[in-house]
């Protein structure tokens, strides 16, 4: 597992698709937090809080993640060289396993270099280090498990097709599915009483926020697992059409 | 015994791809496994390297059932899949490296260095797989397919693609390899088969329709015998039609071609015939079963 999971590292930084995913979301971080003019501009907010930064990450990991995962299964299937991971004494749950893990831990290094943005507000406040650390780290650890489960789904996605395009924008959808319809959705008028908020629950939006107040509730982290593990063992049984 | 297969069948949305097969490769055979395209070369292979599995049937390699120890029987094969494929962004040894770890092979450098040594690989094995030419991409496949010492080597037509030059080298490749461990390889190209193969087996829709050592199916597999002749007058014929149950064709000014439906050897015949009304021979010789004819008539 250890030998495909560092294949597929250096196959991110190998073929530029690790510095430009990482690239590109800590450029469009730092532009949309600290340098385009609005009410998300932690400058003209006035307040120590990096809010804005995690309003706007994950509508960037809509598009980054899918980026990052959708050649992991269509390019193997595209040259054929599924067919040398799955002839090699690996299980299809290694391959698996290993494939999310290395695209998570891409998405770690992206998130890494935003603690500047941490220490800058941090040192920003008045007095100094007035600001929240609680609720940021709960957002950090909310960002990182999204991150996972939107990874688990442009997995899923990249299963799918040979052709990165159709996972990319099957990842894209379904992402932006599982964050934001339930919360739509509960609005409607017609659900009401508790079923509302049994649907808003069922969204990953509902979670995030959630864990963003700074309190790590069990609660939070199961509903993520349990959406991660329901998308890893979609993609199992992706794989394992073959034998069919 | 290294490769037992009884009766192996592969369905295909109702298409019989693989038709009830059965053959067995004993250790240290070099063994072509020949047929049209989309005769079933390729996925008896991947069945065999536990790709696909099979509909019915078993196979077992050196002792172990694909249907049921896959770990076992994948560590025991070296596949090379149809087409090559390969990671064109990463480094030769990297690549190398990585399928080593997989196979969790000890002294992995050495064990590299001898296989880049062994393919010809020394002077690109630096290079990105992208940046080789196909001769030197075949051989990372055969590189990365006999690194962890398999006794089994399944290379799915392992030199399409091959300028004449490379073609006798990864044949060399192949043939030296061949001498220590079971080898079976697809091709179409017949010249392939008669330069490494000890055996044939012969594949068509699904089934097979010869097995048999090179010499015997070039020998058996045409019913007919063709003598060429050649004499010094161009007025021959009717003489050599004197010869009981033969047909004869004018192939040249003074060449004929006695084609007998029978395994007779015709040429003591021919000679005295010849002698015996005052002309000369000036040449005769029997025509070799070509394994393109028997491939022809195996396979139509």
């Amino acid at each position: 597992m250890i030998p495909l999971f560092k294949k597929e590292v250096n196959i991110f930084f190998s073929s530029l698709i690790g510095y430009i995913a990482i690239g590109v979301f800590l450029l469009s971080t730092w532009l949309l937090c600290w340098f385009l003019p609005g009410e998300n501009n932690i400058f003209e907010y006035g307040f120590a809080t990096l809010d804005s930064f995690f309003y706007w990450a994950p509508i960037i990991f809509f598009f980054l993640v899918p980026a990052i995962t959708m050649r992991s299964f269509s390019e193997e299937y595209r040259t054929g060289t599924i067919e040398i991971l799955f002839t090699k004494p690996l299980s299809d749950w290694h391959i698996i396993i290993s494939k999310y893990l290395a695209a998570w831990f891409l998405l770690l290094v992206a998130l890494i270099p935003t603690l500047v943005y941490f220490y800058t507000i941090y040192h920003l406040a008045a007095p100094e280090g007035n600001i929240d650390i609680g609720a940021t780290w709960g957002s950090y650890i909310g960002l990182w498990f999204m991150g996972g489960v939107f990874v688990a789904i442009g997995l899923f996605a990249s299963s799918i097709s040979n052709n990165q395009i159709v996972s990319f924008i099957l990842g894209f959808f379904l992402c932006v599915f599982f964050y934001l319809a339930f919360e739509s959705l509960a609005n409607l008028k017609i659900f009401y009483a508790k079923l509302d908020a049994i649907i808003m629950q069922l969204g990953i939006a509902y979670h995030y926020q959630s864990i963003s107040r700074g309190v790590i509730d069990s609660r939070d982290i199961v509903y993520f697992i349990s959406i991660m593990a329901i998308f890893l063992l979609l993609t199992h049984l992706v794989l394992n059409k073959r034998k069919w | 015994m290294s490769i037992i297969v009884q009766g192996l069948s592969k369905v295909y949305n109702l298409q019989r791809a693989v038709d009830a097969i059965t053959f067995t490769i004993n250790k240290g055979e070099i063994v072509g496994f020949l047929g049209p395209n989309g005769a079933g070369k390729s996925t008896t292979m991947k069945i065999l390297t536990g790709y696909l599995p099979a509909t019915s049937g078993n196979a077992i390699i050196n002792g172990y059932d694909v249907n049921k120890q896959l770990d076992r029987v994948r560590s025991a094969i070296g596949y090379l899949p149809e087409h090559n494929p390969l990671y064109i962004e990463m480094y030769v040894r990297e690549y190398l490296e990585f399928v080593g770890r997989v196979h969790k092979i000890k002294n992995l450098a050495k064990r590299i260095d001898e296989m880049i040594q062994l393919t010809g690989l020394t002077v690109e094995c630096k290079k990105k797989i992208g940046q080789l030419s196909k001769g030197y991409r075949q051989r990372v496949g055969l590189a990365q397919a006999m690194l962890h010492d398999p006794s089994i080597l399944i290379l799915d037509e392992p030199t399409t693609g091959l300028d004449p030059n490379q073609l006798v080298e990864i044949r060399q490749v192949i043939k030296n390899i061949g001498r220590e461990k079971t080898v079976m390889l697809s091709t179409h190209i017949m010249q392939e088969v008669e330069a490494i193969c000890d055996r044939i087996i012969i594949i068509n829709k699904g089934k097979i329709v010869a097995d048999d050592t090179t010499q015997v199916i070039k020998n058996d597999a045409i019913k007919q015998r063709v003598f060429i002749v050649e004499v010094n007058t161009s007025q021959a014929e009717a003489i050599l039609q004197s010869i009981p149950h033969v047909s004869i064709k004018k192939v040249a000014e003074s060449k004929w071609m006695i084609i007998s439906q029978d395994q007779r050897d015709l040429r003591p015949i021919i000679f005295n015939l010849i002698v015996k009304n005052n002309l000369t021979l000036l040449s005769m010789s029997e025509q070799e079963g070509k394994l393109e004819d028997i491939f022809k008539t195996l396979t139509q």
